[in-house]
């Protein structure tokens, strides 16, 4: 059946003639799951510990909006504090050990095709939006939204979101302590590989926000890869 | 002079002999104690009316507090060694599913360094409580508190009796009494000893300004506070050094219209904006 016409106001979605380049697994393995996220959409998996998640940025400075839990007990969850003060840095890049909130890893950087990946800036919402833009836009999607459904299929809540990942995303800190999220260093087709450390459960919210740079204002599809990895990288 | 046990001190073979030693104890001090009522804090902050104090206290060395505190009030913390460091969780006592969220609290001022005119954001696009004052300016909203893991790597103990607790150890404690668990922690901030970003990312020591600084805050909200005074994970020193943490509250009046900071910037105001339209909403 042809779709019917609508009058609520959904989200955008890329401009025609938007190049996607779906690329392919960073690490080379026998495919456990390869899954497309829709525009604007969440997602969610179990990763085993071994696996590895290749998440592709198939449009280019598509914001990735990462959650992950122990899949076992999630009330152990990712934390951006422990994440930073293990490794004494503030950004993510390969190498990075994604720790949890008793400072244990979850997930390990095992590929990584931009300079810096961000996990400072958190997840956009309808009411942070009301602050940063104004209440003209309370009625736009946002990750928080998309976190908050996302996890009700897994038996989690509000209480279980806490200060997220971005990757394909940009926010420098400069010397006076200025912060913000600028154009994105990322391209079609640009991945990240990350290797589960325990059982995880990865949350993903596909960045709706089109109000700042962190989608280049044009939001587009990611490819999520789970793979045995097989050898080593390609 | 040698002290005898404390066994030998007291004489307590029946219950009539066991209260009055009982009682015998009261009217102490200790170095750090809460102070009841608030008013007779030995510490009151000068242009503050002792009267008006709603809570006043010095947190130990490794130790914690909390308390519920009514919207407008007015919230110090004293460092009067150089060596505290407050570790800090706020909520909405009404609904502490709305909670202190870092990660807007840096970006939507454009801002990742804490000082005087920072509101510190809930994830509901709320001010929690507004920075409104800072004689230190060496804060941090990255690193969070330490773990257990941390300190079993760092000291080799974390034990939240013991004599290197962790900040989480406690703050599962401070969150506990108020019906709340492990995830309803959310990462934290913390005060007095700061942390800056190079520019390749790298978080670099600052530590402490010196003794005698203070940060005063107000509550936009209904606030659960919890708080932790613990060594900061980054504190390079081997040994765990920390200071007393004194703490005031007294009553207050919430950020209005007529405040300049109100409007200081468009999103201070409109996250102002939506402060108040909860708190008219619940009659607050
Ligand atoms: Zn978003």
């Amino acid at each position: 059946m042809t779709a019917p016409t609508s009058t609520v106001p959904v989200g955008a979605s890329y401009a025609e003639g938007s190049v996607l380049d779906w690329s392919r697994t960073l690490l080379p393995g026998r495919v456990v799951l390869d899954e497309q996220v829709a525009s604007n959409a969440p997602w969610s998996a179990v990763v085993a510990a071994g696996q590895v998640l290749t998440i592709v940025d198939v449009g280019g400075n598509q914001s990735a909006d990462c959650l992950m839990y122990n899949a076992a007990d999630p009330e152990e969850r990712y934390s951006v504090p422990d994440t930073l003060t293990w490794q004494q840095n503030a950004y993510v890049t390969t190498g990075t050990v994604l720790r949890s909130n008793e400072g244990r890893p979850l997930m390990t950087v095992v590929g990584n095709e931009i300079d810096r990946q961000d996990t400072i800036g958190g997840a956009c919402s309808k009411e942070s939006n009301t602050l940063r833009y104004g209440h003209h836009v309370m009625y736009h999607h946002g990750c928080r939204e998309n976190f908050l459904a996302e996890a009700s299929r897994r038996g989690l809540g509000i209480r279980d979101l806490v200060s997220n990942l971005n990757w394909f995303m940009n926010v420098p800190v400069e010397a006076d302590g200025a912060l913000g999220i600028v154009d994105g260093m990322s391209a079609p087709g640009r991945r990240v590989a990350i290797r589960a450390e325990m059982d995880v459960l990865v949350l993903v919210s596909n960045c709706p926000q089109m109000n700042n740079p962190c989608n280049d204002f044009n939001p587009t599809p990611l490819r999520m890869i789970v793979v045995e990895p097989s050898g080593a990288q390609e | 002079m040698t002290l005898s046990a404390p066994r030998e001190q007291h004489t307590t073979n029946t219950v009539l002999n066991a209260r009055t030693d009982a009682r015998a104890q009261g009217g102490q001090r200790s170095e750090w104690m809460p102070y009841l009522p608030a008013a007779s804090s030995p510490f009151v902050p000068t242009d503050v009316d002792p009267t008006a104090l709603v809570w006043a206290e010095t947190v130990a060395p490794g130790g914690y507090t909390h308390k519920v505190l009514t919207r407008g009030s007015r919230i110090r913390f004293d460092d009067p060694t150089g060596d505290a460091c407050a570790h800090l969780v706020l909520y909405n006592a009404l609904e502490p599913t709305e909670r202190l969220n870092v990660a807007d609290t840096q970006k939507i001022p454009w801002q990742a360094y804490l000082g005087a005119g920072h509101p510190l954001l809930s994830g509901d696009g709320r001010v929690l409580a507004t920075v409104l004052a800072d004689t230190s300016g060496r804060h941090d909203a990255f690193c969070g508190t330490s773990t257990d893991a941390w300190n079993e790597q760092k000291y080799g103990d974390s034990r939240p009796e013991g004599p290197t607790p962790s900040g989480r150890g406690l703050l599962v404690k401070a969150a506990a009494k108020h019906g709340l668990g492990r995830r309803d922690l959310p990462p934290s901030i913390s005060l007095f000893q700061g942390v800056r970003v190079e520019t390749d990312g790298q978080l670099a020591w600052q530590g402490s300004f010196g003794a005698g600084t203070h940060v005063e805050l107000v509550a936009e909200l209904p606030l659960l506070v919890l708080v932790a005074n613990v060594a900061h994970p980054l504190d390079p020193r081997p040994d765990y050094q920390v200071g007393p943490l004194r703490v005031h509250a007294w009553r207050g009046a919430a950020t209005g219209p007529a405040d300049p900071r109100f409007a200081a910037t468009p999103e201070l105001e409109r996250a102002y904006l939506n402060t108040i339209d909860y708190a008219e909403a619940r009659g607050l």
